[in-house]
């Protein structure tokens, strides 16, 4: 039997309601800023999500920011992409990630390269997310992809992603029961701003078993809503949120304001909420007060 | 049938280089209906040519310019105005280009690019359909090909960016799974929404592709 080293895995295995964050990782080799704010969310957060090249924009390995963040003692959430490794190098930096002692993975497709700074590039899609999390089972069987053996076998703490407000849901829900089936043990979801779909969703995620992290995004202005409504693939921020910015005098206050507010209507439907707080993770700690 | 698209005539010029007489080939299959390497389009190089200052030796159009042989021949039909060129000019697909720099061992210039096998969906508008991977899964896709109407090409179901049934790539677009599921559902052959895919076989795929048959 594994023994269990995640602190993510042990709280949502006791019922315990998690916080996770996303903390970007930086262009270059500079980690000081990503490790400044790692350390202080680490008291208030569970995990921090580590980004892979996020919206297709390069940035360091995610795998090496993971390493960084656990070293420090701090617990990462290494999310992976199929956009740039084929099925050797998802499998080859899993392995890694296992071997340096980082557990929790999220398994994602990955945004299209067209959004990033690279589009001239050429996209992998080698495998797909549930191809992706059905290699990590593989992985954790002691084989490889192409049935040959391992030398020491990896364990990992499974996640993957989830669009809730996505419509038409039925559409979605057929590719979330195949990632249940594929060994996913929560779903991280997609920035939620209307808590009736997150129930919706629930309840189709119920009789899988597979734990919720529902996704809250920090806004800072209307201005900003509208870039994300624009350019942000899979994210709708809802007019009435846009117009409560627009009038706010404060709008960089009413936005942790809304943030506090969602977070607190999603809890009832979730296991944990998961922070994107876009480059202000200062006010992560008043988001994780708020729940309490 | 291969899409292809003009070069840039500005392109075209300066991959000719200091070649100042030019022998212009063209495809009267794809290309003419791609309406960028037929007769008339040849015809319009060849003016721009020459008012540029380039030397037109002559031209031809070949019946199927990927045919091998057929270019061969062909070429040799006309080989006074061949030999009397510094380069060729080929305005063909990929495979058209290359029959004719197999075929003479002399400068051959590209005026296209190939972009897809399409379909025609009316006269001049095109769509790709089939990725030609080797490997067809359209017996489990309802019909419709997520290798290529699917931006990432994926196999298990929508991504995370489809909203309102629509790709993130494009708005305009509808999501490949949107169309495979809404079909499924009416066929009510839904078992690869619940089946997963596995990832597919490239060596089916020989690259470059090759195919002898026997007898």
């Amino acid at each position: 039997m594994t023994e269990i080293t995640s602190n993510l895995e042990r709280k949502l295995a006791r019922g315990e309601f998690v916080l996770t964050a996303e903390v970007c990782p930086p262009k270059g080799t500079d980690c000081s800023d990503f490790l400044k704010w790692s350390r202080t969310l680490a008291g208030v957060i569970d995990a921090i999500n580590v980004t892979d090249n996020q919206g297709a924009n390069m940035r360091i390995s995610p795998l090496a920011a993971s390493l960084i963040l656990h070293r420090e003692g701090v617990e990462p959430l290494f999310q992976i992409t199929c956009r740039d490794r084929n099925r050797l190098a998802l499998q080859s930096d899993l392995l890694g990630a296992a071997a340096l002692g980082i557990r929790n993975v999220l398994a994602l497709t990955g945004d299209h390269i067209s959004f990033g700074d690279h589009r001239e590039g050429k996209a992998v899609f080698d495998l797909d997310s549930v191809q992706l999390l059905e290699s990590m089972k593989v992985l954790e069987s002691g084989f490889d992809l192409s049935g040959k053996k391992l030398a020491g076998t990896p364990s990992f703490f499974v996640g993957a992603a989830a669009a809730p407000e996505a419509e038409p849901f039925e559409l979605t829900l057929f590719k979330l029961r195949k990632k249940a089936a594929a060994g996913a043990k929560f779903f991280q979801t997609q920035a939620v701003f209307r808590p009736e779909k997150m129930a919706r969703f629930a309840d189709a995620v119920a009789p899988s078993g597979v734990k919720i992290i529902a996704g809250v995004l920090l806004l800072k202005s209307a201005g900003m809503a509208r870039y994300i409504n624009k350019n942000i693939p899979g994210l709708t921020v809802p007019d009435e949120i846009v117009a409560e910015l627009e009038q706010a005098a404060n709008p960089a206050e009413t936005g942790v304001e809304i943030a506090c507010r969602l977070a607190n209507a999603l809890k009832p439907y979730s296991d944990g909420i998961h922070i994107m707080a876009m480059g202000r993770e200062e006010v992560i700690p008043e988001i994780a007060q708020a729940l309490k | 049938m291969i899409i292809s698209q003009q070069k840039p005539f500005e392109e075209i010029l300066s991959a000719l280089g200091d070649s100042r007489s030019v022998f212009i080939v063209g495809c009267a299959k794809c290309a003419t209906v791609c309406k960028s390497g037929g007769e008339e389009e040849v015809w319009q190089m060849q003016e721009a040519l020459t008012s540029s200052g380039r030397e037109v030796t002559g031209s031809i159009i070949i019946d199927e310019a990927c045919h091998m042989l057929r270019v061969g021949r062909d070429l040799r039909s006309k080989q006074q105005m061949v030999d009397d060129a510094d380069a060729l000019l080929v305005m063909a697909c990929g495979a058209g280009i290359q029959s004719v720099s197999a075929a003479i061992p002399k400068k051959t210039v590209a005026a296209l690019d190939s972009m897809f096998l399409g379909n025609i969906k009316r006269f001049g508008h095109f769509e790709q359909k089939c990725s030609l991977c080797g490997d067809c899964i359209l017996n489990e896709s309802a019909g419709i090909c997520p290798v290529t109407a699917c931006s990432k090409g994926l196999l298990n179901g929508p991504c995370g960016g489809m909203d309102e049934g629509r790709c993130e790539t494009d708005p305009d677009a509808e999501c490949a799974w949107a169309l495979i599921f809404a079909r499924m559902k009416e066929s009510g052959d839904t078992l690869n929404l619940v089946k997963s895919s596995p990832p597919k076989n490239y060596t089916k795929i020989p690259k470059p592709g090759k195919l002898k048959l026997s007898k």
